[in-house]
């Protein structure tokens, strides 16, 4: 009598699909022209503990009533119409197959006079929920989760975050105010998914719970990838960068005289 | 909020070490039971906590925030953690969630608790 095997591809777990497959770094595919492509292509996706700041938990809440939806059904046009609901000088370039796992988004963020250019990978989907890990780079290191779920015979659409910022600058600058827009992001993202199903002025939730009040010194280096700074840098250098590319390839184009 | 459909049960294998089995599935309505779990186990003396995930039957990317979370709280007390048992399907979920930067991963009880110092 032969033992079966018991090698793991047999038994695939029920969460097997859900997940990204394994990639060492983020590999972006074709955006629109005109979306600025910087900070994503070759960066790896970091969690919480490989963030800077202090961890914070958020999750932003609001019930659909009156909608007759089952949580599958708000996740699924979540996912299909995820950058409508993005606030107005936002934009999330999502990738043309859909947000499956391990496909990465382009983001780009008016961030007072600047555009930011980062991005996301998307860690894990399911029927009922999604999730997005950050890159190297973005405002902050952790996981976005999007969800449904039947409360109270009812629906309740919700964004949880689990962070860090990113680096020390981004830590500054949430202290300063940033945190407060952000929760003002994800609370008119909730607004504008309910509004989607006829829920106008919709009332969002926020419970923000400080997980890890420490910074993480060691993470202090992460301000070289810093999203923010690089997309300034680079917009700063358009004048320039423009007629340098013409002068390289005139150079490149010049017939080269023969050796006497 | 709907029953978790994980069981955890505790051994304090010594004063210094705690092993919590994982049966079932890791989700965020597995909070509870994981907190209390992490109480029961936390002797006086406890230095490192083990999970064992050879019961591990599903995992979502909420029940991953809810190991990161533990995780925090285990290295506020200057505690650590470890786990044993995950397949290689869940090891490569901890290392596309970054989870094995911060988490040892070994293969059994006997190498976890090795680490551990257990005589």
């Amino acid at each position: 009598m032969t033992t079966p095997s018991t090698s793991s591809s047999e038994s695939k777990p029920r969460d097997a699909d859900n997940w990204a497959p394994r990639a060492s770094s983020l590999r972006l595919g074709a955006v629109p022209s005109g979306a600025l492509k910087l900070n994503v292509h070759g960066k790896q996706a970091v969690s919480p503990l490989q963030g800077f700041g202090s961890m914070w938990q958020k999750t932003y809440r609001v019930r659909l009533k009156g909608v007759s939806v089952l949580p599958t059904g708000v996740i699924k046009v979540w996912k299909e119409h995820f950058p409508e609901f993005w606030p107005k000088g936002n934009h999330f370039y999502g990738p043309l197959t859909g947000i499956a796992p391990g496909e990465v988004g382009l983001i780009n963020m008016d961030v007072g006079p600047a555009t930011l250019s980062t991005g996301v990978l998307v860690l894990y989907a399911d029927e009922e929920s999604f999730t997005f890990m950050t890159p190297q780079g973005h405002i902050f290191a952790g996981w976005i989760t999007f969800s449904a779920h039947e409360e109270d015979e009812g629906v309740v659409a919700q964004v949880q975050v689990l962070i860090r910022a990113n680096d020390p600058i981004y830590e500054i600058g949430f202290r300063l105010g940033a945190s407060k827009s952000e929760d003002r992001f994800w609370q008119n993202t909730l607004k504008g998914l309910s509004a989607y199903f006829g829920v106008e002025d919709a009332e969002v939730e926020t419970q923000a719970i400080c997980v890890d009040r420490k910074v993480q010194w060691s993470q202090a280096s992460n301000v070289w990838h810093n999203a923010a700074i690089r997309s300034t840098l680079y917009l700063m250098a358009t004048p320039v960068r423009a007629p340098l590319r013409r002068m390289r390839k005139r150079n490149r184009q010049r017939p080269t005289s023969a050796a006497q | 909020m709907p029953p978790a459909k994980v069981t955890l049960g505790v051994r304090q294998v010594s004063a210094r070490a705690s092993i919590i089995d994982v049966q079932g599935e890791v989700t965020a309505f597995a909070e509870n039971a994981l907190m209390e779990a992490y109480i029961k186990a936390n002797g006086p003396s406890t230095r490192v906590f083990i999970l064992n995930f050879n019961g591990l039957e599903y995992m979502n990317s909420s029940g991953i925030g809810l190991l990161v979370t533990l995780l925090i709280r285990i290295n506020r007390q200057k505690q650590r953690l470890f786990v044993f048992g995950l397949s290689d399907h869940y090891r490569h979920i901890f290392e596309l969630t970054r989870l094995s930067d911060a988490i040892k991963m070994y293969e059994g009880e006997p190498e976890a608790l090795d680490a551990a110092h257990i005589p």
